[in-house]
């Protein structure tokens, strides 16, 4: 063998110049596969994946959201009544009960679609309004926490990566806003929006969405953020100071290489973790809002609107208050079980 | 320490300052004044109304105006029905006090046990039992619990008239109000509580041959309730804003039924005072818990 195999003096080494390259022969393809013994490499997404799939409590909660989901979308589809069509003398119907004029259409052998929640005071189809109202509710609690969460990031990842004085300055901003009460801000805007966004918004698109929805959106959008921006500044500053961080600017990894490889993916899991849990609070708040009178306008149901006005009934009533309540339950204890799962499936190293 | 206090009151100040100015400006963008009424009103007879309650001066003027009175109890009158502010608060404040303070007692008393015995008992039936009840009420909003359980006792069971229940009806709304406050406390004191036993002084006092009892209550539970005393703040806020609609359910008259009422009458006045006046409340309730857990907790770094 060539000169640079010689044996060391001293060393246990096998002394190479001993042999030639006759003593030796090449592995075969199958020697060289045993030693694989590499699993299949995992993506930190498909692991956490891997982990919540073992959860039976997430699955189950999994489950109820896309039931509710499929329901959502196509219930409306298959009923043939509107939120907010009104049928003459149909009123006040219990679940299943039909009026005098639908029981003569049955009579004369048509088909009635049963009412299944019964109708409200004015004859609307107490179903569908309840399926509108969880949509509403769904769809801002869903659309205010992605809002949440890009002011959030946005804000939270630029005061980290800056630092110093600018690091000083946003978040004393950041600590004022956080100490404000938010719920009583909350009402207080969502009073002052409704009054004023009529004129603005008349003739734009936005105007279809109603008021209250957008006061809804902008209130989330100014008070609401300053939890994730504080969570992901913290996130990002620990992050920076880690050894692999350093390891990788050492071996020259461009600053976009190491903040997409290094620093993101360690701050995505309390990213997905916070935006779920957001999720259910954002349902809270605007139900209470809806509860209060300051929610979607009328004749859109909300799940907090229909509670309100089934209190007025509940004697007679009662399952009037008792359905949108328990849709209410229903979407944020899934939502919370999944956002506690996700927790324990995305960030291992918080063990409860 | 003193420096550390003077800069949380400082804080707790501006933060006050600050709400006052959204509260007072934001009310004064919403269009149409005090005094347009559907029938026409003389002019002359506006200004004068106007110059009586000082709206004819610039908007900063009537802010220092307006706080100057506030500082002076004078939080000015209601739009709807002309009475003083003040004996509203006067007259609906302990109500909602009162209901407020049971509600917090009940909810840190039972929080702590039922928080202790899951952690001390954890991964049995006690501890599923515990846990599985606060994941249900976490998901039961306020309004939801109230109407339900006003349904319930006078509806079914018939204990109780729904609609002109009055003061003497404490049980429900405090049942209602606690719970949510409740679910976090029995949350925090089981996490912290494991926390606590699995620190090495606990196991320096076992092996020492302490009883278990004075592990658990002397060295364990006092340490475990330090991040305890952290959410007093915070919840003092829930149950205010949750009294708003517990106490409009049952017809209490407290000052949250009457910040209700404020806001579908759009009585402004009303509600600007009841923000300044509730925001003012959470800010002293956090400054004051800021403080204490410093006091308790001397690892905590002043800043």
């Amino acid at each position: 063998m060539k000169d640079n195999f010689k044996k060391a003096p001293f060393s246990a080494q096998i002394d190479l110049s001993k042999f030639s390259m006759q003593d030796f022969e090449k592995a075969t393809d199958e020697e060289k596969r045993q030693q694989d013994v590499m699993g299949e490499s995992t993506t930190f997404f498909k692991d956490g994946m891997r982990r919540l799939r073992k959860n039976p409590l997430a699955m189950l909660a999994i489950g109820i959201l896309i039931a509710l989901i499929i329901v959502i979308i196509f219930a409306p589809l298959v009923i043939p009544y509107g939120y907010a069509d009104i049928m003459k003398g149909s009123a006040n119907l219990h679940p299943f009960e039909y009026s005098a004029s639908e029981l003569k259409q049955i009579a004369k052998g048509e088909s009635v679609f049963p009412h299944i929640f019964g109708t409200d005071s004015l004859g609307r189809d107490y179903f569908i309004r309840v399926i509108y109202g969880a949509r509403v509710s769904l769809v801002v609690g869903i659309f205010a926490s992605i809002l949440v969460l890009m002011i959030g990031m946005l804000y939270g990842s630029i005061s980290g990566y800056l630092g110093g004085r600018v690091d000083l300055v946003m978040m004393r901003i950041v600590d004022i806003i956080y100490s404000l009460p938010d719920m009583l801000l909350i009402i207080l805007l969502a009073v002052v929006l409704n009054e004023t966004l009529g004129s603005i918004i008349k003739g734009t698109i936005f105007a279809k969405l109603g008021t209250n929805m957008i006061a809804l959106f902008i209130v989330f959008g100014l008070l609401y953020w300053v939890g994730m921006a504080r969570l992901i500044r913290g996130q990002i500053l620990t992050i920076k100071q880690n050894e692999y961080v350093l390891a990788a600017k050492c071996i020259g990894t461009s600053t976009s290489r190491t903040i997409l490889k290094h620093i993101l993916p360690n701050c995505l899991s309390v990213i997905i973790i916070t935006t779920a849990l957001q999720i259910p609070s954002a349902i809270f708040t605007e139900s209470y809002l809806s509860f209060v009178g300051l929610g979607v306008s009328a004749p859109m149901p909300s799940l907090g609107s229909l509670a309100n006005e089934a209190r007025s009934g509940m004697m007679t009533y009662p399952e009037r208050l008792l359905f949108p309540a328990f849709a209410i339950c229903l979407i944020v204890l899934a939502l919370n079980l999944l956002g506690d799962g996700l927790r324990d499936a995305f960030d291992p190293k918080l063990s409860r | 320490m003193a420096k550390y206090v003077v800069k949380r009151v400082l804080l707790a100040f501006v933060t006050v300052i600050i709400i006052s100015l959204i509260t007072f400006f934001a009310m004064n963008a919403i269009p149409g004044g005090p005094f347009n009424k559907e029938k026409a009103v003389n002019e002359a007879v506006i200004r004068q109304l106007e110059a009586r309650y000082n709206l004819d001066k610039p908007l900063w003027e009537q802010y220092i105006i307006y706080m100057k009175n506030m500082a002076h109890g004078d939080f000015g009158v209601s739009l709807k029905n002309g009475r003083e502010i003040k004996d509203i608060f006067a007259e609906s404040f302990p109500i909602s006090a009162k209901i407020g303070l049971i509600a917090a007692f009940f909810a840190i008393i039972f929080g702590i046990i039922l928080g202790s015995i899951a952690a001390l008992k954890r991964n049995k039936w006690q501890d599923r039992l515990i846990i599985f009840f606060i994941t249900i009420i976490t998901s039961m909003p306020s309004f939801v619990v109230a109407t339900i359980l006003l349904y319930v006792f006078s509806v079914k069971l018939g204990v109780i008239q729904a609609f002109s229940a009055g003061e003497n009806l404490v049980f429900l709304p405090v049942l209602a109000l606690c719970l949510s406050p409740l679910a976090y406390i029995t949350r925090l004191t089981k996490t912290s509580m494991l926390d606590a036993l699995g620190q090495d002084y606990i196991r320096t006092a076992k092996a020492k041959g302490v009883s278990s009892r004075k592990v658990i209550f002397v060295h364990g539970l006092r340490n475990a309730l330090i991040p305890v005393i952290t959410y007093v703040g915070p919840m003092v806020a829930g149950i205010l804003t949750g009294s708003m609609v517990v106490e409009a359910i049952f017809n209490l008259g407290g000052l949250g039924s009457k910040f209700v009422s404020a806001i579908t009458n759009r009585d402004y006045t009303l509600i600007m005072a009841t923000t300044i006046f509730l925001a003012t409340v959470m800010v002293i309730a956090n400054l004051i818990t800021d403080i204490v857990y410093k006091i308790v907790d001397p690892r905590i770094k002043l800043d």
